[in-house]
């Protein structure tokens, strides 16, 4: 993860970005209440890097995780994947899709059919995708196996005999199989135990580097997100709130929000969280605020920042954050 | 909770391939229960019977003998006697069943057919798929179900065919509704969005990964629905638009005899026994199916546990006393689950205890018996399967192993009060939350409700939930996951207990709520003196909040001391190499090191230290005898025979 790994040339990049659920007017005319999931989200994923994106439940995270990998549409904006329209390459071939970016769930055993053993979930991308069968399938589900350390007996169990860890190198296993140059992975060891979520996190560093891939990490766990990231970018009410390299945003955030997800984390061996006035609310995602969405939650609010959105120019190399009043202004952009 | 114990995520495939042996097959499930074998034996017997009657010693079902009419049964020739045309009625009512069942089993796999394929596709595609073809489900069912069966006969013309069709289309409905509620769970599950990304196209991933699914709720809706399409084929029979003459079903022989039920009873007496006989067996052995089927009655919902765990001690503890101002003290625990023939020993032999106003952590991994320690305390580990064969737990000075069930239940929710890790699951969704701390309030206390509900606001704002008078009409679901475990802790308060049990009470919560929650914690444990037992995988809440923090690894305590002993100069190499594997917030670049292996499964501990296998510092004599639990001075304890000293973190 040095910096000589980092090719310029960007393979994923979405713009104005917007998701939302609902809308439209029922049978006799009336509106329907609209959920803004997605509000506008502009991030790009240079080759061979870790994008982090962090952010606390209902911050939009996972819708966009799935359309990125094609599972949903926006609503607005588009997703570019090496200069080609997202839609345009699902129009023309949903395979070519998924043969270049894929996906890590964050549930292992729901993310296997339970009624399947693992041989036949992790034939189906060699079959469907990279057009394999016979002899060369089942030698490729044994290398498969073994990228991802499992023995290649376990092929012929069904996913309930399986521990969350192995369940979820089954799913690495599964995502691996497509050969894509992209893989998002979401939150892709929170739901393991914390001796397991190491060797995954381990195992995906390793693929990493043997297979030269470029990941988009998604998680609500600050120090997980921080281990693996090359930048990291901070979710907030369907917006990025601020993007950094991964080192500059933890040593020196810029939004109040970031400031205070890293003083509301745990750290082993450490006493006394700084802790929010209890009494904050949370934005309704039916109708946003026409400022900033954290507003009501932050200690340095003014007028100016219930009156309009704050507007952030995320680069691949600057730290910005979408605030009005930053507490680490950096001079240069 | 207890269910994770047994099957937890880490345990082994060849510990779990042992199980599955362990636990009864489908087969044995459904012979077990006798009604339904009763059931069983009957239909194959009936179904033996009409599959070989064109080779039995039978005359002719449709030959004429009108001097031979209307015989009483066991005449000289005709076991059943005759009906009015002198036909023999017993090989009118072995044939005539032939027909009847053959139709309602046809029917019944036309309408699961065509239904489940409705079904099946409307929940899978949803959207407008979805609501075109359940409103002509609606449509269809918006006909009485005889008049729409009547109706398609007549325009089709009478006949068993034509019955049969009819049948099935009346059916449909039930089919399409019920897959569809199945679909539409399965369709949105991870493995399917996961097919789609494989390449699989729509049509495949109905057939292989949904389709599979569904199965069983297919199998158990026929099961249920076949008893019922015989009795609508006999309806119609009956009515003379199924089966025309002279061919014998058991409906058209009804109403054949039904002219005659004056003069020669045994016309109609004998079909509609049949139709009895047959119907009640397919639906006792429809139900036993559904039993062994259905995944909620198969996890032990029809089970009822006992108020109290099941207490059968070998043991009573080993004695060791606590200081003086100890609120619970709990010796040498140890709790079992018994399946089949393997039993689990969750927790097995577990001491510590817990001083006035001290917070506890306990910490361990998923299977580790935390929870099920937590459980055990007062006797809430649901029995069957669990039983606690050991130890003594001895709460504010009184041995609860030993109290009878009333004074159990004082002192739940009294003195003692738990907190879970998921509030929406532990607050009821149809009451508002005040009403909900009212009850436990009175439960304990003979208040008036509305000194309680006075109480009950009060205890709102101890949580510092805002506007607590106007909050304590919310119900649940208008809540945050954060209100919502505050509204979890005040109920815990409700009666001033002097011990909160916190199993993981902010695992589901985001950080930032989490280090409120924390807050309030230690708030109230400052301001009421209550003690706390905080059940956690997180080293770092308990830095936050534990004074002192034992370590659970595979049903035992591993290491106890204070938290800075603990999390700084660790002993046991499983304690360290915990707090290792975890990344810290602010040292990106320190290296996370994995413990290899799984945890050995609690039905199957190795001899020994049950760690000996994932350990870097093993040596022979781990793996011998069982390991003690040393004492290191001031507090701190390790069970290990090469304890790490002073190991800086």
């Amino acid at each position: 993860m040095s910096d000589a790994s980092h090719v310029s040339d960007v393979v994923l990049q979405t713009r104005d970005l917007v998701r939302t659920f609902g809308g439209g007017r029922t049978l006799f005319g009336g509106q329907k209440p609209t959920v803004y999931a997605v509000r506008g989200i502009d991030v790009a994923v240079r080759k061979g890097e870790t994008l982090g994106i962090v952010g606390e439940s209902g911050c939009g995270k996972s819708t966009l995780a799935r359309m990125l990998v094609g599972l949903d549409r926006p609503t607005e904006g588009n997703i570019t994947l090496t200069g080609s329209d997202m839609n345009d390459l699902i129009a023309r071939d949903r395979h070519a899709l998924s043969r270049r970016i894929q996906y890590v769930f964050q549930d292992p055993i729901s993310s296997l059919n339970p009624r399947k053993l693992i041989r036949e979930t992790l034939a189906a991308p060699l079959r469907y995708l990279r057009g394999l069968s016979g002899d060369a399938l089942n030698q490729r589900m044994a290398e498969l196996m073994d990228a991802v350390n499992l023995r290649p007996e376990f092929l012929d169990r069904y996913p309930h005999e399986f521990s969350g860890g192995q369940a979820q190198r089954v799913g690495i296993a599964r995502a691996l199989a497509a050969e894509p140059e992209i893989i998002v992975l979401d939150e892709p060891v929170s739901a393991l135990d914390v001796s397991v979520q190491a060797q995954v996190l381990n195992l995906l560093a390793d693929l990493k580097k043997k297979f030269g891939l470029t990941y988009v990490f998604i998680s609500h766990d600050l120090s997980v997100v921080e281990a693996v990231s090359d930048r990291v970018a901070v979710m907030y009410f369907g917006r990025v709130v601020e993007q950094a390299k991964g080192r500059a945003l933890f040593d020196k955030p810029q939004h109040p929000y970031t400031r205070l997800l890293l003083d509301s984390a745990p750290v082993p061996g450490k006493r006394g969280l700084t802790v929010e006035d209890a009494s904050a609310e949370l934005p309704d995602p039916l109708s946003p605020p026409p400022g900033c969405a954290f507003a009501p939650r932050c200690p340095r609010a003014q007028d100016d920042c219930v009156a309009k959105v704050p507007d952030a120019q995320y680069g691949l190399e600057n730290h910005d954050a979408a605030c009005f009043h930053p507490l680490n202004p950096v001079t240069s952009a | 909770m207890t269910s994770n114990a047994v099957t937890g995520p880490n345990s082994n495939p060849h510990t779990n391939a042992k199980k599955r042996s362990a636990r009864p097959s489908a087969f044995k499930l459904l012979a077990r229960n006798q009604l339904a074998l009763m059931g069983a034996v009957i239909l194959v017997l009936v179904v033996l019977i009409v599959i070989i009657t064109p080779i039995l010693p039978l005359p002719d079902p449709d030959a004429t003998d009108p001097a031979q009419r209307l015989l009483r049964p066991l005449a000289d020739g005709h076991f059943l006697g005759t009906d009015h045309l002198g036909r023999d009625l017993l090989s009118r009512l072995i044939w005539g069943t032939r027909v009847s069942l053959a139709v309602g089993i046809s029917a019944s796999l036309v309408a699961a057919l065509f239904g489940s394929a409705i079904g099946i596709v409307s929940g899978y595609f949803g959207g407008r798929t979805d609501n075109i073809m359940m409103r002509g489900i609606d449509m269809l069912m918006a006909f009485p179900y005889i008049l729409l069966a009547l109706a398609i006969v007549a325009a089709l013309g009478p006949g068993l065919m034509n019955a049969l069709y009819a049948i099935a289309v009346v059916n449909i409905p039930f089919f399409a509704r019920n897959i569809r509620g199945v679909t539409v769970g399965i369709a949105h599950r991870e493995f399917v969005d996961a097919a789609k990304l494989s390449g699989k196209g729509h049509v495949r991933i109905i057939l292989t990964e949904i389709l599979p699914n569904v199965m069983p709720v297919i199998v158990i809706t026929i099961s249920t629905t076949v008893g019922w399409m015989i009795l609508e084929t006999a309806g119609l029979s009956f009515l003379g638009l199924g089966a025309q003459p002279p061919q014998a079903d058991l409906g058209s022989m009804l109403g054949e005899g039904r002219k005659l039920i004056t003069t020669a009873m045994h016309l109609s007496a004998i079909p509609g026994a049949m139709i009895f006989v047959l119907v009640m067996s397919i639906n006792l052995l429809g139900d036993g199916i559904r039993d062994v089927l259905d995944p909620r009655l198969k996890s032990g919902a029809l089970a009822r546990p006992a108020p109290l765990t099941r207490i059968d001690r070998t043991d009573e503890g080993a004695g060791t006393t606590y200081p003086d101002d100890t609120i619970l003290a709990v010796d040498e625990l140890r709790t079992e689950f018994v399946l089949g023939d393997d039993s689990y020993k969750a927790v097995g032999g577990v001491s510590f205890h817990v001083g006035k106003n001290e917070c506890v952590g306990l910490v361990g991994e998923s299977g580790s018996g935390k929870s099920v320690t937590a459980l055990s305390l007062l006797g809430l580990v649901a029995s069957p399967p669990g039983t606690i064969v050991g130890g003594r737990v001895m709460f504010d000075g009184k041995d609860v192993y030993g109290m009878s069930e009333d004074d159990v239940r004082d002192i739940r929710g009294g003195k003692a009060a738990y907190v879970f890790q998921d509030p929406l699951s532990t607050l009821h969704p149809l009451f508002s939350i005040g009403d909900q701390l009212v009850e436990a309030i009175r439960a304990h206390n003979a208040v008036s409700y509305k000194d309680a509900w006075a109480k009950a606001v009060e205890l709102l704002g101890m949580v510092r939930i805002p506007n607590p008078q106007s909050r304590a009409d919310n119900y649940p679901h208008q809540l945050s996951g954060g209100m919502r475990q505050r509204v979890g802790i005040a109920m815990a308060l409700a009666n001033e207990p002097r011990l909160i049990i916190a199993d993981e009470p902010t695992t589901a919560l985001d950080v930032t709520v989490q280090a409120q929650i924390l807050k309030l914690m230690n708030n109230l444990r400052n301001d009421h003196g209550t003690s706390v037992l905080f059940i956690t995988h997180d080293f770092g809440v308990v830095s936050e909040i534990c004074d002192r923090v034992a370590v659970m690894y595979a049903g035992r305590i591993v290491e106890m001391g204070t938290t800075e002993q603990v999390l700084h100069h660790p002993a046991h190499p499983y304690t360290k190499r915990l707090i290792d594997c975890v990344p810290r917030l602010g040292e990106p670049d320190r290296r996370t090191s994995a413990i290899p292996g799984l945890p050995p499964a609690v039905n199957n501990l190795p001899a020994g230290c049950a760690f000996a296998d994932r350990c870097d510092r093993v040596e022979d004599a781990c793996r011998v005898g069982s390991i003690a639990f040393d004492d290191l001075g001031e507090g701190h304890g390790v069970r290990c025979i090469k304890p790490m000293e002073g190991a800086d973190v």
